[in-house]
């Protein structure tokens, strides 16, 4: 059996990167042509690369940024190609966790599959997050996976999560591949009732 | 609340069991890959000493980073060949079927599955592609996945899933002349939005569908991620049927009835409960062009761009960053915005039909000689059954050219692409900043119709006149 990422994730806390508009794709965070590489090693050098060049002040280079452990977005973040290099390239810059008023399904999945927790706040709080790591970088988030909530300098704002994913986190179990190989014989039971699996011969 | 729906019966009869955490592991009956989201996969499996669990299941090509003009090995392009040869030798070692540029069966993803039979009604397929909802034109739930989750299936055949939301999508009616699948789907997007199906399978009827034909569905079940959804599908019907009998990985003979039985089985009935219903009557839809960064950003052809006031909120920031950046003007009208490039091809629009409709147009007409014209056949089956209609030649002499089967002008990762600020009209999907290779470039989806009639007038060109 295969040896799982076992980490239990319950806060994350550190400064955060605002990143406000809605819409932002997978093709702007990753540009197609830096996913002719056969590993994800050194990916974060395409995180944002053709917007970061034609806008020195882009948050992601923004000094005051620098270390930030969240990201903050608006709505449908990661849209467009089920490329994982998007996570994969945010991740590797420092990110352990994103913030936003919603995201893409396969984003979402991708981002769960390489243990990056994903927390959807409502549009006003997600501005509020946005304009209060603007106004003030140096702020020190805390994102907690227990409690549902944002909090910053004696503020809390509640944030929502997928349930079984948010336990999955709590409980260090979101690296599934462990979960899916323990059930193989059942997965051959289940393939062997499907009537294509066998080609229509019974 | 999608009871005895399509989505609701195969997800039932492939979930292998509730998972501790609350997901489903679901059963993937058809697992496709290519090179460019896979060579981590593998890797991950060689570091925790795993095999492939069933590697009869998995089917390989070679798509997106595949040169149309010159497909001899090694390929110019260092990376592309790397590329390849790390899928050649994964599929080698793991035994995986690869549909190689010397089989005759190489061709984009989503256009080999249906076009060799893999695709079946009633499976579950994944891909790591977004695109893969094009399958669900079939009757099966198709839908993209990461490279992580290509790793899962890889492994065990399976994938721990959420449940979706089902909504049912009414185009009733008739479409026009002129109008065509890919004009639905824009129409569906326009409306719905981009955001719209985040969450939800979409599930595409109504006597538009029923009287649309394969191809035309996979135009439409492709796009349904541009709309948020992951999965689109269409129920299997007799057209289906008819599609798959004598495909080459269908079931033939006495196994081919069995299979249609069951096919016809897992179509939802006719008192299926829906989580939501939309409709669209199919005689309002007129050629769609987008204007703006994503394929919500659209416009009837003989229609003014949307003027700023009519979006609020953060979509009013979009428009505004749309405008500025493909250089257009709310109220102005979108036809006769001079092109560069018009682009005939990709996993949407590069079917036998869609030539054939490209083919039509520019028949004894010329590419207006400032527009660059490309016109990529989806497979090596597809560019075989053009040339023997002649269709090939019909482009070359308008002046367009002619290449070999790939994802090509789609996105970048080959030689085919925009240059600095060149504006294309282009049959693909994603009108992204930066979706066609150049960073500054600027792209117009429309259907192939469209793409051809903006060719020959150098600029986007309502198609009914032809």
């Amino acid at each position: 059996m295969g040896e799982a990422k076992r980490a239990v994730i319950r806060q994350v806390k550190g400064k955060a990167i605002p990143l406000p508009g809605d819409d932002i794709d997978t093709d702007r965070i990753t540009p197609a042509r830096f996913l002719k590489a056969v590993t994800f090693a050194g990916i974060e050098a395409a995180l944002f690369c053709d917007e970061r060049e034609n806008m020195p002040d882009h948050p992601v280079d923004n000094p005051a940024h620098k270390g930030a452990k969240l990201m903050f977005v608006g709505k449908n973040f990661g849209s467009g190609s089920s490329r994982e290099s998007a996570p994969q390239a945010i991740q590797r810059f420092g990110i352990q966790a994103l913030v936003g008023v919603s995201f893409a399904d396969i984003f979402a999945g991708n981002s769960f599959a390489i243990g990056m927790p994903l927390a959807a706040a409502s549009p006003e709080n997600a501005a509020r997050l946005i304009a209060r790591a603007q106004r003030h970088p140096q702020t020190q988030f805390v994102l907690d996976l227990e409690k549902l909530t944002v909090s910053f300098g004696g503020e809390s704002l509640p944030v929502e999560m997928l349930e079984d994913r948010r336990k999955s986190f709590l409980a260090g179990t979101w690296d599934m591949l462990a979960n899916l190989e323990a059930n193989l014989p059942r997965v051959r039971e289940v393939a062997a009732g499907l009537p294509y699996v066998s080609g229509f011969s019974s | 609340m999608s009871e005895r729906t399509l989505y609701d019966k195969v997800w039932d009869s492939h979930t292998v069991a509730k998972l501790p955490t609350g997901q489903d592991q679901v059963f993937i009956g058809l697992h496709l890959i290519h090179e460019v989201t896979t060579p981590q996969a593998f890797d991950m499996l060689k570091e925790r000493g795993l095999k492939v669990a069933f590697p009869e299941r998995t089917v390989a090509t070679v798509d997106h980073i595949i040169p149309t003009l010159i497909q001899i090995r090694p390929f110019e392009d260092a990376q592309a060949e790397e590329m390849f040869a790390a899928l050649e030798k994964n599929v080698g070692e793991n035994g995986i079927r690869f549909m190689h540029l010397s089989t005759g069966r190489q061709g984009i993803v989503h256009v080999i599955g249906p076009e060799l039979g893999l695709s079946q009604p009633g499976m579950t397929i994944a891909c790591g592609d977004s695109h893969t909802s094009t399958h669900g034109a079939v009757g099966a739930l198709g839908f993209g996945i990461g490279t992580t989750e290509v790793a899962h299936v890889l492994a065990t055949q399976t994938l721990a899933l959420g449940r979706l939301k089902v909504r049912r999508i009414n185009v009733t009616g008739g479409l026009g002349p002129g109008v065509f699948p890919k004009d639905v789907i824009l129409r569906i997007i326009h409306d719905l939005g981009i955001k719209g199906g985040l969450g939800h399978a979409y599930e595409y009827g109504g006597a538009v569908f029923d009287k649309m034909g394969m191809e035309g569905r996979m135009t439409v079940c492709n796009m349904s991620i541009e709309g948020g959804a992951r999965i689109g599908y269409v129920n299997p019907d007799e057209t289906t049927l008819a599609y798959l009998a004598g495909r080459e990985f269908a079931p033939q003979g006495e196994g081919f009835d069995k299979a249609a039985a069951y096919w016809r089985s897992v179509a939802s009935e006719p008192d299926a409960a829906y989580d939501d219903v939309f409709g669209v009557e199919g005689e309002s839809i007129e050629p769609m062009v987008t204007w703006g960064i994503n394929p919500g950003h659209s416009t009837g052809i003989s229609e003014k761009l949307p003027r700023l006031e009519d979006f609020e909120g953060e979509e009013r920031r979009t428009a505004e960053q749309g405008y500025a950046f493909m250089g257009l003007k709310p109220g102005a009208p979108i036809a006769g915005t001079k092109i560069d490039v018009a682009f005939l091809g990709s996993c949407t629009n590069s079917r036998l039909s869609d030539l054939r409709e490209g083919a039509r147009i520019l028949k004894g007409r010329k590419v207006n000689p400032r527009v660059k014209m490309l016109v990529v056949p989806g497979s090596q089956r597809v560019k075989e059954q053009a040339e023997s209609e002649g269709l090939h030649e019909v482009f070359t002499e308008a002046g367009a050219e002619w290449r070999g089967a790939g994802c090509s002008m789609c996105l970048g990762m080959n030689a085919d692409k925009l240059v600095g600020a060149e504006r294309s009209i282009s049959s693909s999907n994603r009108n992204f900043i930066g979706r066609q290779g150049s960073p500054k470039g600027r792209t117009h989806l429309g259907s192939p119709a469209t793409v051809a009639a903006s060719a020959v007038e150098g600029c986007l060109t309502d198609p009914r006149g032809f």
